[in-house]
């Protein structure tokens, strides 16, 4: 048994229930017990003090890469947790993309196993929507979900293949299984290494247009308005795809949307000098959809920000642009830029932000979590909403280092984290 | 003995040299020329340095071109070419780069296919590097002596129009005349299909011509570039056929515009579809002085980078 846990004098934010205001938290047995003024727990209870700092439901991350199995020298199921802990997360769902793929119930039940031996963020493995991601035959939603799956997606590579992804949406609808697609047209993104613009015309690199993101948007939105089923798009990008996803809602579809941190902060700018670090599938776009993008999460097109975690070797970056491999790690900094570029500047209030990082996201895949209502998972953060502080590869626990985001000045830190009733992160005293 | 401005470590390209840098290039090159004259055509200026030539793409003329620049300029040179080397066995361009820079060697050549290469790698070696053409980026020497071999023809290069013309898109050639031309004061125009043009060219501040005969009417000079032939098979063009009939600069083009015309090709040619061999063989063509002039601007750009002022033929000899 975990001790309980009272943390008193923070400014709790419980977006689930629209709630901002001082007040102490107490968990016990794994959940909330209460939320009020004036708590007073049971003898030997851990009291953290939290005066100054902000208490919230924990961040829940709905895309990420731990690389386990099959690239443990990139990031294991225990790495992406503890980074997940570090960076105020306290679930995060770890894509298929592994070797072998998350499309059996033994590679789903050893994710979850390593989850747990390693005690940190939760760890909900998402399974692939097809066997092995060929694009070619259904994997076993029911099976996969009886293991522990929370959604599909063969993330990575789209499912180019619209029967296939048209049975995929109809299926998953018995199990109430969200559907989330990497949206790509790859015949027309084919071979590129950066967003087709300016920048890669004058670097000479082979663009990826927003079309070939736009047209799979827009074919997933008419299949999902054709089946009924739950389609999630992944990573948007592009005004164009915001546009979609609007009036896709604006049409009542059961359509849902994600934003990484870098889409909301970065532009193909960023690649200038062939910078690796910059790399990254979908490309970073241009200023004008880092705009759209920002203004569509403030108004609920797109549901919420994920990371799209995706470590990689220093090796695998340390060369030629076009040969260099797609992706960047989020866990660890995405707090602190999503305050940065987004409530610092007025664009979101912190419960804002709070709602698209913990309690929508929850929602979407109906995870625990997200809440402070009694009887919630004992899932918290305790966030320095102020603190500012630089980003420092070398301290971070990812395994990984691949971010463009070294040496940049950020506000904003989760402190101490809380799964499950017990303390997995904690700054002052890790 | 006035220090001449520097050109910086490198030569990765002419969109970060200035029109000032640009000119003192083609002004040495204008003075290493007379060398190339000589029966004996060899200064001492590069005397004790040693040079390798890293080929990761096949190219004769460009190679060739550089050697004979450095040896003119008494320079050590060493080739590796990719095939049979350890490129080809996988080692990764930075073990490349470190193996260079163990052995001391004083400049690199380089050649690659991937857009970035040599400023990746002279990022990563003490040692200057000079690209000799990285994916679709740059050729800044052909550039060069594109930009020296029109200032020949014509004079000066402030005002001059000048019409590029083929597969914009693909091409490293197309890249670094736009730069030096456009700092240089030449009006720039781009002329192909508009599979092979990028959308946003115009942001460099050039003109998009969709029809050959305009830029040909509208045009001082064309430099006319390679169609590389896999361009076909990837579906960026139907037909080398149908590419000559529309965008293929003929003898009847020219002749129909009624007025001389420089025409310049990078090399190789493709004889019969980007160009006919009749323009290529005939009074307009400016080709086989753009492969001497090569020589020369190589010889400058070596000459430059090594530290060199424009005093290049009092020094060298004692030292
Ligand atoms: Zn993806
Ligand atoms: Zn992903």
């Amino acid at each position: 048994m975990t001790r309980p846990i009272l943390i008193k004098g923070g400014r709790v934010i419980d977006p689930s229930r629209r709630s901002d205001g001082i007040a102490d938290v107490y968990l016990a047995e794994g959940r909330v017990a209460s939320v009020g003024h004036g708590i007073v727990g049971e003898d030997g209870c851990q009291v953290i003090d939290a005066t100054g700092k902000v208490v919230a439901p924990g961040l829940i991350d709905l895309h990420v890469h731990l690389r386990e199995p099959g690239f443990e020298d990139l990031e294991t199921v225990a790495t992406g947790a503890m980074a997940a802990a570090a960076g105020g997360f306290t679930a995060v769902c770890a894509m298929p993309n592994t070797d072998p793929p998350q499309d059996n119930q033994g590679t789903i039940g050893f994710v979850i196993s390593q989850a747990q031996k390693a005690g940190k963020a939760r760890v909900y493995p998402v399974g692939t929507i097809s066997l092995g991601q060929k694009g070619e035959k259904l994997s076993e939603f029911g099976e996969l979900m009886s293991a522990g799956a929370v959604a599909v997606s063969d993330d990575g590579k789209p499912i180019m293949n619209s029967h296939l992804m048209r049975t995929a949406l109809e299926y998953a609808k018995t199990f109430g299984l969200p559907i989330a697609d990497h949206c790509e047209e790859i015949t027309l993104a084919h071979a590129g290494a950066m967003h087709e613009g300016i920048v890669a015309t004058r670097l000479g690199l082979k663009g990826i247009p927003a079309a070939a993101e736009e047209i799979h948007v827009a074919r997933d939105i008419i299949l999902s308005e054709l089946t009924g089923g739950q389609i999630h798009l992944c990573h948007m990008s592009t005004r164009g795809s915001v546009a979609l996803i609007r009036r896709a809602k604006d049409m009542g579809l059961n359509v849902s949307a994600e934003v990484t941190p870098h889409h909301l902060t970065l532009t193909h700018h960023a690649c200038e000098g062939y910078n690796t670090n910059a790399k990254m599938n979908p490309p970073l776009r241009e200023e004008a959809d880092v705009e759209a993008l920002q203004q569509a999460l403030k108004d609920g097109t797109i549901d919420v920000i994920a990371t799209d975690h995706a470590p990689h070797h220093y090796d695998a970056k340390e060369r030629e642009f076009d040969e260099a491999p797609n992706g960047i790690l989020g866990l660890e900094t995405a707090f602190g830029l999503a305050v940065s570029q987004l409530v610092r500047p007025g664009l979101l209030s912190l419960s804002d932000l709070l709602y698209r990082m913990s309690t929508r996201p929850a929602q979407l895949f109906k995870l625990p979590g997200g809440s402070l209502a009694t009887n919630a998972p004992a899932d918290v953060v305790i966030l320095d909403p102020d603190v500012e502080w630089t980003v420092d590869p070398r301290a971070f626990f990812s395994k990984s280092r691949n971010t463009p985001f070294g040496g940049r000045t950020v506000r904003g830190r989760a402190e101490v984290t809380i799964v499950r009733g017990r303390v997995v992160h904690d700054r002052a005293g890790a | 003995m006035t220090k001449a401005p520097a050109l910086g470590k490198d030569l990765v390209g002419l969109e970060h040299l200035s029109a000032e840098q640009i000119r003192l290039i083609l002004e040495t090159a204008e003075a290493f020329k007379e060398v190339s004259e000589r029966p004996i055509k060899k200064v001492p200026a590069l005397r004790g340095k040693t040079i390798v030539n890293l080929f990761f793409e096949a190219s004769t003329r460009t190679r060739t071109s550089f050697e004979f620049a450095e040896k003119r300029l008494s320079a050590d040179t060493v080739n590796v070419a990719s095939s049979g080397s350890s490129v080809s066995k996988g080692e990764t361009l930075v073990d490349t780069a470190r193996n260079l820079e163990a052995m001391r060697i004083d400049m690199v050549v380089i050649r690659h296919p991937s857009s970035g290469s040599a400023e990746f790698l002279g990022n990563r070696i003490r040692s200057n590097v000079i690209n000799a053409g990285d994916g679709k980026h740059e050729h800044p020497t052909q550039g060069l002596l594109d930009l020296l071999t029109l200032r020949d023809k014509f004079g000066k290069l402030e005002g001059l129009k000048v019409a590029i013309c083929g597969d914009v898109t693909h091409s490293r050639v197309a890249r670094s005349n736009i730069w030096g031309l456009r700092k240089l004061g030449a009006q720039v125009a781009v002329c192909g299909p508009a599979s092979l043009v990028p959308r946003d060219i115009a942001a460099l501040g050039v003109e998009v011509i969709p029809h050959i005969d305009d830029a040909i009417r509208w045009a001082d000079a064309l430099n006319v570039l390679r169609l590389q032939l896999e361009r076909m098979t990837s579906g960026f063009i139907p037909s080398l056929r149908e590419y000559n009939r529309v965008f293929g600069v003929t003898r009847e083009r020219l002749e129909r515009a009624q007025k001389d015309l420089v025409v310049m090709h990078p090399g190789p040619m493709n004889r019969g579809v980007e160009i006919d061999s009749d323009v290529a063989d005939g009074p307009f063509s400016v080709i086989l002085p753009q492969v001497t002039n090569g020589v020369a601007v190589r010889m400058a750009v070596l000459y430059l980078l090594a530290g060199g002022g424009p005093d290049w033929q009092h020094q060298g000899g004692g030292e």
